[in-house]
Parts: structure tokens; sequence; C-alpha cells
């Protein structure tokens, strides 16, 4: 929602609605290209950043070549397929998913993933009865090493708002109606403590391969904000990818929000 | 501090804004930003609670008006100054003008190591937890100026206890610098569930539970008659 223009001090092109919500259109090379972006704020970052960076290599504070490594390691490494992989083995495994729901940090590391911002996991299970909805209201706690880096929409004033006062508001924003019966449980990562969604596991994957599984399990689904996909909704966004991949030549994040 | 920050509960926001095939970065310049700003927090001039007591404490039309990555270079810039590693001065021409300070340089080849090592928020036990599973506590009515973690919206409000999660550093005392041996002291960890009707009045959906993680200071026993 847009402020009133020139309200609290804010120059009438920074408004709210600029800064805080993400751009919705792509261009034809599926480039991020939001009308409500102002092209010289946005420079003026590139000019700041660019600058403090270089002050900061030049104090010796900074080996350029361990911020290639960390923006190479949060861009193309770490992300939701490595909680995708921990939510199939669970599906496949009670001994793994009874471990997982005891010690989520421990389990989690058995596959590989650890550290930052996931020093403390705790992994909660969506039931026929109960919905679970991860929020962090006073910033942007979120698993890294399960899930990446998070989207703007997670860190953006809407979803911290809404998700505590109305949770199934924010389900709607995301197209998911659960039934009324089924109750919800949000957790406000308020401490070093990080949460990661076990999404049900759709029916009609018996006998799948953990690979096959993981396929189902979207970002949003470890959140709480989406539910796995279902093999048709899988077999559906696959061929759109394909489609999408073909015509920009470039491959489709693999875990994205839920169709 | 009852920042902006603190925006459990708040309305008026509008809808929650999903992108389709969203980038992990949207410029170049989030890259940096990401990178300069995890490199500096591992480097070991501040901590995680004194980077988000920086971020929180921007100006609130700031804040509002700031994507979350410009956030974070708004902060870095004042924990750089604060704590003497850059001038005024090298902020604003980009060039080195007066001598650095000793830091922990993260190198190359230990950024794996250091993130996947992380930093644990633990510490030693030096007391009995005061509360335990399925007891009913109050979340203290407070408003400290300084950094908090308990939430406008809970306060005041009756939950019961769901977990104990370990003895975590305090945040509230962990923000003190130059650092002290009392802020690194942990303090036990709850996890305390609310009934959505209790926090939000009756016309809320009965079948809402919020909980948050909030440490023993945060709360207080409820003496049933």
């Amino acid at each position: 929602m847009p402020l009133p223009a020139g309200g609290v001090g804010v120059p009438p092109t920074l408004t709210y609605h600029a800064r805080m919500n993400p751009p919705t259109h792509l261009d034809p090379h599926g480039h991020a290209h939001g009308h409500d972006h102002d092209h010289s704020h946005l420079g003026e970052m590139d000019v700041r950043v660019r600058a403090l960076q270089t002050l900061l290599v030049q104090k010796g504070y900074i080996d350029p070549a361990a911020l290639d490594r960390i923006i190479e390691l949060y861009e193309k490494e770490v992300g939701p397929h490595n909680g995708a992989r921990v939510v199939a083995r669970a599906w496949d495994d009670p001994a793994y998913r009874d471990w997982l729901l005891t010690d989520a940090t421990a389990a989690i590391a058995d596959m590989g993933y650890s550290g930052r911002q996931g020093e403390h996991m705790v992994v909660v299970p969506n039931t026929p009865d109960e919905h679970n909805l991860v929020v962090c209201t006073l910033c942007s706690c979120y698993p890294w090493p399960v899930l990446g880096l998070p989207p703007v929409w997670y860190k953006s004033a809407p979803y911290r708002s809404k998700a505590v006062i109305d949770p199934r508001g924010v389900l709607a924003d995301f197209g998911v109606s659960l039934p009324d019966s089924q109750r919800i449980r949000v957790w406000d990562s308020t401490a070093e403590v990080r949460y990661l969604v076990l999404p049900e596991r759709p029916a009609g994957t018996q006998g799948w391969s953990r690979e096959q599984l993981a396929e189902l399990v979207t970002r949003d689904s470890m959140i709480g904000t989406g539910l796995a996909l279902t093999p048709q909704q899988a077999a559906q966004a696959s061929r759109v990818a394909a489609t999408s991949s073909a015509k920009t030549g470039t491959p489709q994040q693999p875990a994205g929000g839920a169709a | 501090m009852n920042g902006v920050h603190d925006m459990g509960g708040m309305q008026g926001y509008g809808p929650v804004q999903r992108e389709v095939n969203e980038p992990i970065f949207h410029a170049a310049w989030e890259r940096q930003a990401m990178g300069l700003t995890v490199l500096m927090g591992g480097s070991g001039p501040w901590n995680i609670d004194q980077a988000r007591s920086a971020r929180e404490s921007l100006p609130p039309s700031l804040y509002l008006s700031s994507s979350y990555y410009q956030i974070w270079i708004e902060a870095l810039e004042r924990l750089m100054l604060a704590r003497g590693l850059v001038s005024a001065h090298e902020l604003h021409t980009g060039a080195m003008s007066a001598p650095a300070l000793p830091v922990r340089v993260i190198a190359a080849d230990q950024v794996d190591a250091a993130m996947a090592r992380g930093t644990s928020a633990e510490r030693p036990v030096r007391a009995p937890a005061r509360f335990e599973v399925g007891q009913r506590v109050r979340a203290r009515q407070m408003h400290p100026t300084g950094h908090t973690r308990l939430p406008r919206y809970v306060r005041g409000h009756i939950g019961t206890v769901q977990a104990v999660r370990g003895v975590h550093v305090l945040p509230d005392r962990h923000t003190a610098h130059p650092p002290t041996s009392e802020a690194e002291q942990g303090e036990w960890l709850y996890t305390v569930v609310f009934d959505a009707r209790d926090l939000w009045g009756a016309q809320a959906d009965p079948t809402v539970r919020v909980s948050v993680d909030a440490w023993e200071s945060y709360l207080e026993p409820v003496v049933t008659a």
C-alpha cells in the first residue's frame, strides 16, 4: 500500500511500495524489471556499495576472493533444494523422521547442512489436524543451511505484520486455502532457533525415490506458505519450466513458490 | 525498543506480494551487500545482536522506505563508523585515509568452513530452569529502550511453555559494547505458545496459536488462585 506522497519525510519516489515490494514483471530476458523501481536510486546503491567495498578491501578488512566465494555459495549452492532433500528423506524413512523431529540440528547435519542461521534447528510437522507457518516478525530470521537466503516477501512488512494476526489471510495471499477444521500454528522466530516445516507427503507417491519426492518439496512448503506439490502439479510445473528454459536458455529455480 | 521493526500484528501493509521465479539478488549491489555484511560480521567487530540493534535503530522512515539489503548497508556503515573501522571522510570519498584497525579477516579458503560452523547461541548452564513444559507464564509488560527480542504483541499476555530450548545468550545484554563477561552469559530460552484469542481478542480465529521464543527474564509465572 503506497504511503501518501511526501508523507513522513520520505521523498515521494521512495514510497514504501516501491522499496519493500518486489518487482513483479519480467523482461524478455527473464530479469526482474519493476515499474515501481526508481532506477536512479538503484544506481545510487550500486555506486555506494561499490565504494564501500573498495574502501573495505583497501583497509584490508575484506578479502575480495572471500567476497566472491560467499556470494557464489549463497547464490549457487545453498538453497531450498537442501531442505527438499531433508524432507524427502523424512518422508521415506520413519527412523530419520523421528530423529529429525527430536534433534533436527543433528539430523540435518547428517545430510551435510549446518552452520550459519541454522545452528539450532527445529522441524515442525504438518498433520491433517495442524498446519505450521514460520515467520520472523522482528527481522528476517530464516534457516539458511536448508533454505538459502530468504525471498523478499519473507522480509517484507506485509508478511511480518500479518502472519501472526491473520495467518489464513496470508495463506490466501499465496492461494492456499486450508479446511476450517485444520488448526494453524504460527512460529515467530524471535531467538536463534530456526524452524523448518515438514510438509505432508502428497498422496499418490508410494514407491517414489527420494529424488522424485524432493521434486515435490517447494521452498514455500517448508515455510508453511505453501503445500508440497501433488504429482500432477509437479508434472505441470516441469512442463512449464521446460518450455520456459527452452525460450530463455536458462534453467529455472528448482524450488520456487507453490503453483 | 518499541521500534518500527517490531511489525507483528500491524495492519495496512497490504497483501503479501510474491515474485514468480524470484532471483536470489535483484541487483549487483545486493550481492556485495550480503557478502560484505556477512563477512564483516564474521570478522568479529560486532555480534549478531549488535547488528540487529543497528538495523532496528535506523530512523523509522528510512527503515520503511528501504529494501532489506539497503537496511543492511545502512547498518553496516553505521557499525563500521561506530567501531572506528572507517571514518566518515573515508565513507564519503570511498578511499582509505586513516590506518586500519586489526580485525580477523576471513580468507577465501575459510569461507565455507566458517559458514558451515556458524555461531552457537548456547551458553553454559548456571542455574536450573525456572519454568517447565506445560506451565502457564505471562510475557512481561516491558518497554526497554535498548535491544530486545520480546515482540510487543505478546507483552502482558499469558501463554504456555511448549519447549525448553536450552541456555542461550540474552540479546538485551549481548548488545553491550565494549563486551563484558556478563553480556556473554546465557539465560534459559523457552518456546511460549499463545491462543490467538488471548492475543487479539474474542473475534480472533479460534483455531490459531502463535508462539515466540522468549528468554526467562521476559517471562513471569502466572499465580493461580
